[in-house]
């Protein structure tokens, strides 16, 4: 029974079409947390004190990317809000201002928030890992920033996120 | 230089981007033949693990205090790629100064 839970657990995909907003507006990066962690609380994958914790974390812990061309943000909670793992990915209309990871005296123009729903710690290791090499491929923030529907955001996600 | 080169990885947790960070510069030490010992820990430990663990530089991706009198870096450019080579650069260097 373990075992079995465990392969659904790992072939599930991170992101679902309804934990995609494109296009997304938001008045701040509070905001835009707020939204990704409705859907994934609708979705099951995390508990109503999430976002909360997540806004909270974002304070004392930034995770603004100044990456090339297009913004990110991995805003995220402990694995005790989490309940199943996933991504919930917003694609801003218009930037939004998250505090700069590293350099609480800066904040970085986000377009693309990536909301993670992680369980446990390990995995989170692992999910970063392939994250940053996603976001360091020449050219696939661009293509998120340009995807117009949640179909093609998953499908962008799925080929760069594979974690067996 | 002789001897390993010792150095901590502070993030706000020490899970998740310290073990990045601390991935990537095990990696840029062997390209340069730079023997090294790398310890994650949490930003909060910096000053008990300088006690304990003696590192010759520091990379954090977490603001840590900046009087410690040992060389710190920030180490974010290796999750966001931007400034990624001249942060290599500046590690070596430390590494080899040190």
């Amino acid at each position: 029974m373990k075992a079995t839970q465990k392969q659904a657990e790992t072939r599930q995909p991170w992101v679902r079409e309804d934990l995609v907003i494109v296009p997304m507006r938001a008045k701040s990066a509070a905001d835009a947390i707020a939204q990704l962690g409705a859907r994934l609380q609708t979705g099951g994958f995390v508990k109503d004190t999430w976002t909360q914790a997540t806004i909270e974390r974002e304070k004392t812990f930034a995770t603004g990317l100044p990456t090339p061309e297009v913004g990110v943000a991995i805003p995220h909670a402990d694995v005790e809000h989490v309940l199943q793992q996933a991504i919930a990915v917003g694609v801003l209309e218009k930037p939004v201002e998250f505090g700069e990871m590293g350099n609480p005296d800066s904040t970085v123009p986000v377009r693309i928030v990536c909301a993670l729903a992680v369980a446990r710690s390990e995995l989170l290791v692992t999910l970063l890992q392939q994250l940053v090499e996603m976001f360091q491929s020449p050219g696939v923030l661009s293509q998120i920033a340009g995807a117009r529907s949640p179909a093609e955001i998953v499908e962008i996600f799925d080929h760069h996120i594979q974690i067996e | 230089m002789n001897g390993e080169r010792r150095v901590l990885v502070a993030c706000g947790t020490a899970i998740a981007t310290a073990t990045v960070v601390a991935e990537k510069v095990k990696e840029i030490a062997k390209e340069a033949g730079i023997p090294v010992k790398v310890v994650q820990c949490k930003a909060a430990e910096v000053r008990g693990r300088i006690a304990t663990f003696d590192p010759h530089v520091i990379v954090a991706t977490t603001p840590v205090p900046k009087d410690l009198g040992i060389p710190v870096f920030n180490g974010v450019p290796f999750l966001s790629g931007v400034g990624m080579d001249a942060l290599k650069a500046q590690i070596i260097e430390a590494l080899k100064k040190a």
